[in-house]
């Protein structure tokens, strides 16, 4: 039986619908059926991993086809990228954050991340130096009786010591 | 005591956890992922990732280019879970960074720049989980992984985006296989963002009984949620596998069957790897419902990797056609179970 969407493949996804008391039937090939979006969770997909990361990527509009946005840092387009399911470079993410979340939704069911941060260690190090050199700067002043630079100083450690997150 | 491998020496929970194992996938910033680098841009990864780590001081890393690697070297490498079988194609300008005791390794340019990985025998996600992340802290401040607040640690799939950390437990569950529990199982933890599959081989019934737990989410939770999730489910499957065993154990068929299994080993001049893992793992359950005495666990698990067929032929010189290796398998576990 060939696919009812496009006519060219066979198809191996009976889909039965019903929406306001009307049932609809469809017969879809494997490549339809994702694009339909009916590949919602990790556990039906008859399908090799390529296709189906390819398949995640796909969005059925007009939109795919169009190769004028193009990753800054590797030139991909999106089309490239939802072709072969894997983003050229880190820079991909952020050109076509919009256009890839509703994928990355439905792989992982959520879009925000909330573990490890990059960076975080190197950063802590920097304000640690950053505090270090303030409150030395501090100590000198209140022997020099500098008050105003003294205020000035200890609300600048004050800040740091919030917004960095150091103890 | 630098020449015993991780997998030597059996740990916490070992009767059923066989291992742990924490990767994470990395990427360096401005850098075209693996698909799309030539030859010369992974060389260079490479030759960052070695000179970072020749900074740090106390530890000894073997650095190595995988295409100056034979066959058989590589893919003794996969058998002992250092490497993927697609790391083992060995291309141009992939390398691999191994301690010495092969406890912590580090890809260069497979499906991501870096994929940091620690080995620890039995269930010890913690402390696989620490060491990982020192090293990923560590690598981090010199080499500047790809980030992003919103979607994590950027990766070339984005099954892996978030904290690019899978967390495995490799499970020997001969009893719950066996019952055909594992095939439910699977259904049961995939629903809690979790997946478990057989090893060694496809279908059903995975050789050995060995089968692979981890996580399949990595964006919107953080890493110690994902080995808290991981660790409670193991818990429960392990708790399982020892009640399926005990009743097992105590009926006459399964006494047989072990025994029967033991016999073999003992006494075959010729053994197949196939033959060979599902024998080992009848012995294994009989080790650990200590009805077969004089064989630790510690033994059996450094034999799972020993008996594997490149590593086997590594061992003995040159590669040997499939009879002689049988022959090999055979005598090693012959050895290896002479105190029975």
């Amino acid at each position: 039986m060939l696919c009812d969407h496009c006519k060219k493949n066979t198809a191996t996804t009976h889909v039965k619908q019903t929406v306001n008391g009307v049932t609809t039937e469809m017969n879809l090939c494997a490549q339809c059926a994702a694009q339909q979006g009916l590949y919602t969770s990790f556990g039906n997909f008859g399908l090799d991993l390529g296709d189906f990361w390819g398949s995640l990527f796909a969005e059925p509009s007009k939109r795919t086809r169009d190769d004028s946005v193009r990753c800054p840092d590797c030139g991909r387009s999106f089309r490239e990228i939802a072709e072969c399911g894997k983003a050229g470079c880190p820079s991909c993410y952020l050109t076509f954050y919009d256009r890839l979340l509703p994928s990355i939704q439905r792989i992982h069911g959520k879009t925000q991340h909330t573990g490890k941060t990059a960076g975080k260690a190197e950063e802590q190090v920097k304000i640690e130096h950053q505090l270090a050199e303030l409150k030395k700067e501090l100590e000198r002043c209140v022997t020099a009786q500098e008050y105003e630079e003294c205020a000035r100083l200890r609300d600048r450690i004050r800040a740091l010591e919030e917004g960095g997150d150091v103890q | 005591m630098s020449n015993t491998k991780w997998y030597q020496r059996s740990g916490n929970q070992g009767d059923v956890v066989i291992s742990t194992r924490i990767r994470l996938a990395r990427n360096l910033q401005r850098m075209p992922f693996p698909a799309a680098m030539t030859v010369e841009q992974k060389k260079a990864v490479a030759d960052q990732l070695f000179e970072v780590l020749l900074e740090r001081e106390g530890e000894s890393f073997s650095h190595i280019r995988m295409n100056t690697l034979d066959e058989l070297q590589a893919l003794s490498l996969v058998e002992r879970h250092l490497i993927s079988p697609e790391f083992a194609r060995r291309g141009e300008g992939e390398a691999l960074v191994l301690s010495a005791d092969e406890s912590v390794s580090i890809m260069s340019c497979e499906e991501d720049h870096l994929r940091i990985q620690v080995m620890r025998s039995g269930l010890d996600l913690d402390g696989a989980f620490q060491e990982a992340d020192c090293w990923d802290t560590y690598l981090d401040n010199r080499l500047h992984f790809a980030f992003d607040e919103r979607l994590g640690y950027l990766t070339q799939c984005p099954s892996n985006l978030g904290t690019g950390m899978r967390a495995s437990l490799m499970l020997h569950l001969p009893a719950l296989q066996e019952k055909g529990i594992v095939q439910q199982l699977s259904a049961t933890v995939s629903k809690l963002g979790l997946t478990i599959r057989g090893l060694y081989g496809e279908g059903s019934g995975s050789k050995g009984a060995i089968y692979q737990l981890s996580n399949q989410v990595t964006l919107g939770i953080t890493e110690a949620e994902a080995i808290e999730n991981l660790k409670g489910i193991a818990e429960q499957i392990i708790k399982e596998e020892r009640h399926h065993r005990q009743e097992l154990g105590e009926t006459l068929a399964a006494q047989d069957r072990i025994f029967r299994s033991l016999g073999i080993l003992k006494h075959a001049r010729l053994l197949s790897g196939k033959e060979f893992m599902s024998l080992i793992s009848q012995v294994r359950m009989g080790v650990s419902l200590q009805l077969i005495e004089g064989v630790t666990l510690d033994q059996l698990g450094a034999l799972l990797v020993d008996a594997q067929a490149a590593t086997l032929s590594l061992a003995n010189g040159d590669s040997p056609d499939a009879a002689k290796r049988d022959a090999l398998r055979a005598e090693l576990v012959r050895e290896c179970l002479k105190g029975v």
